[in-house]
């Protein structure tokens, strides 16, 4: 950033002369350092993980949740400031229950992300307010079924399409990050904070786009991943805090729910027996190294 | 027609005359809904040893029209608690919307849902009572049927005027005149609910909307009823009234002196 120094980074909103934003690019920054959150699109599901990095002893286990529900069948959980992560969880609600007001019916993914996306966009227009320190991650299930309409008491008429196109499939798992600048996208799997390159590795090679990975399995990837990428920064201790929406003949029900305590620890073992076997294999390589050194000498 | 844009689309003036604005009211009093437009009538409901049985039937009448014959009126919610609702149809969908929107919000909390049916039935008392106060109350009378906050079996009813009581049995509208004598034959105190079987009590609600299908001119014999226990709910929407009696129609014949 050959132009720090140059006044350009000073206000929100202030363009350079090179078309840049600075103020959302330090934003960025902020969130570069929180703990990792990361997604998984699966096909009966989304997952949503995150890494808690522990301050402290004195902090109690399990208390100080950064996922949110939204509505009841979304999740948003994010990287950054915190209290921009609750901020931003407060306008998604908010959000939701005036598109219901609205059109008596559940926000889609999609939708919501749009609107979080022009939100945050809003807060890089004003040299009045600063940029959102975080980049969210929001996950869904679109009911595939037809939904009543809120409040509806009778089935309506029993002949008609009812509006639904005949083979093409509706609703399904829905999975957006959403950064500083108000950028979005649709994601197979997303990663933000910290540890976000070593996770985005580690779900690249999950085959994601593919459409076949099961939520359970999904969990436990997200545990691992959590776990690996939590590995650049040893030295704490940290909490993981996972949630998943499965479709509606899962086990979530189309809900957005915190993953059964059982299974979090199951795919907590899992995730640490993982890394142990790594750190094994990479012991049982020293262990071929050294009978070659004493060989050697031996010489 | 003149060229003017404020003019078009209106009667001319010079042929009808100046608007007369006094049909618009800008100055009279806000006038609110004064009567129900559709409605639904009965809900009955009956403690037992475990929960509550409440049933309504499915008609929606529009007058004496008999209108929507598959209204459902009996809503879950928060998958622990009953509401039947009697009286207006739309201020009954105005109700749904609320609480659903209740029950999302209530679920934000981090100790996950705490309102039971005693909290769900103050909630609504307080609703009926703020809108009847405005002079703009919303049309019902409702049952609410599950626990209250010791587990034990919840039954109360709240209305229009934010009126709120409780019974061991309860109904709405014509069903307190007809079903209520019957079902406290079977519950006349807390105590004889709290002995009553299951079986005893849906056979109880059963036999009352058949009573209330054979005297109540805006009733039909398709009717939704739930059991509401600790363990969830049981909820049928779609039952029909059986055994009903009419083979003694055929005997009677005229108002008096006829013999056939």
């Amino acid at each position: 950033m050959t132009s720090i120094g140059t006044g350009y980074d000073l206000t929100n909103s202030v363009f350079s002369p090179d078309g840049r934003n600075f103020q959302v690019e330090y934003a960025v920054k902020a969130v570069e350092n929180g703990g990792t959150s990361i997604g998984i699109r699966c096909k009966d599901g989304v997952v949503l993980a995150v890494e808690k990095v522990i301050t402290s002893k004195l902090l109690k286990a399990g208390a100080n949740k950064r996922i949110a529900t939204i509505d009841r069948h979304m999740g948003a959980v994010s990287s950054g400031l915190v209290p921009d992560g609750r901020h931003f969880v407060s306008r998604a609600r908010d959000e939701a229950a005036s598109w219901r007001k609205t059109y008596k019916t559940p926000i889609t993914t999609k939708d919501l992300a749009s609107r979080m996306g022009g939100y945050l966009q809003a807060y890089t227009l004003y040299s009045s307010v600063r940029p959102f320190g975080v980049t969210a991650i929001v996950a869904g299930w679109d009911s595939e079924l037809e939904l009543p309409v809120d409040g509806q008491v009778g089935s309506g008429p029993s002949i008609g399409s009812g509006g639904k196109v005949e083979g093409k499939t509706y609703g399904g798992p829905g999975l957006y990050m959403i950064e500083p600048s108000g950028q979005y996208w649709g994601y197979y799997g997303a990663a933000t904070g910290k540890g976000r390159q070593t996770a985005k590795a580690e779900m690249e090679k999950l085959d994601l786009a593919a459409g076949k990975l099961s939520l359970l399995d999904g969990v436990k990837e997200a545990a691992k991943i959590i776990y690996i990428a939590h590995a650049d920064n040893k030295d704490k201790e940290f909490e993981l805090e996972m949630t998943w929406i499965s479709n509606l003949d899962g086990p979530t029900k189309g809900r957005h729910q915190e993953v059964p305590k059982d299974l979090l620890e199951e795919a907590e073992r899992l995730a640490k027996k993982s890394l142990e076997d790594e750190d094994d294999e990479e012991e049982t390589k020293d262990d071929d190294d050294k009978p070659a050194d004493e060989d050697k000498m031996e010489e | 027609m003149n060229h003017l844009p404020q003019a078009w689309g209106r009667p001319r003036d010079d042929v009808y005359g100046a608007y007369d604005g006094s049909y618009l009211q800008s100055n009279g009093p806000n006038q609110h809904t004064q009567s129900p437009v559709v409605t639904g009538t009965s809900v009955l409901a009956i403690k037992f040893k475990d929960g509550v049985v409440i049933a309504a039937d499915n008609l929606a009448s529009y007058g004496s029209l008999a209108r929507f014959t598959d209204v459902k009126r009996l809503r879950v919610f928060a998958e622990t608690t009953v509401v039947g609702f009697g009286g207006d149809v739309s201020d009954m969908q105005y109700l749904d919307r609320l609480l659903s929107s209740l029950d999302t919000e209530e679920a934000y909390g981090t100790a996950g849902h705490t309102l039971n049916a005693n909290n769900l039935h103050t909630y609504l008392t307080k609703v009926f009572y703020k809108r009847r106060s405005d002079f703009n109350p919303l049309w019902n009378q409702v049952l609410v049927a599950g626990m209250d906050g010791e587990g034990k079996p919840f039954l109360a009813s709240t209305d229009l005027l934010g009126t709120a009581f409780s019974s061991p049995s309860l109904a709405t509208g014509y069903g307190a005149h007809l079903a209520q004598p019957l079902m406290r034959k079977i519950a006349p105190d807390e105590e004889a609910a709290s002995k009553l079987s299951k079986e005893k009590a849906v056979e109880a609600i059963k036999e009352s909307m058949k009573v209330l299908y054979y005297r109540d001119a805006r009733s039909l014999d398709k009717y939704s009823i739930a059991v509401v226990t600790k363990d969830g709910i049981e909820l049928k929407e779609n039952e029909k009234l059986e055994n009903q009696s009419w083979a003694f129609a055929d005997q009677i014949r005229g108002y008096g002196t006829q013999v056939n």
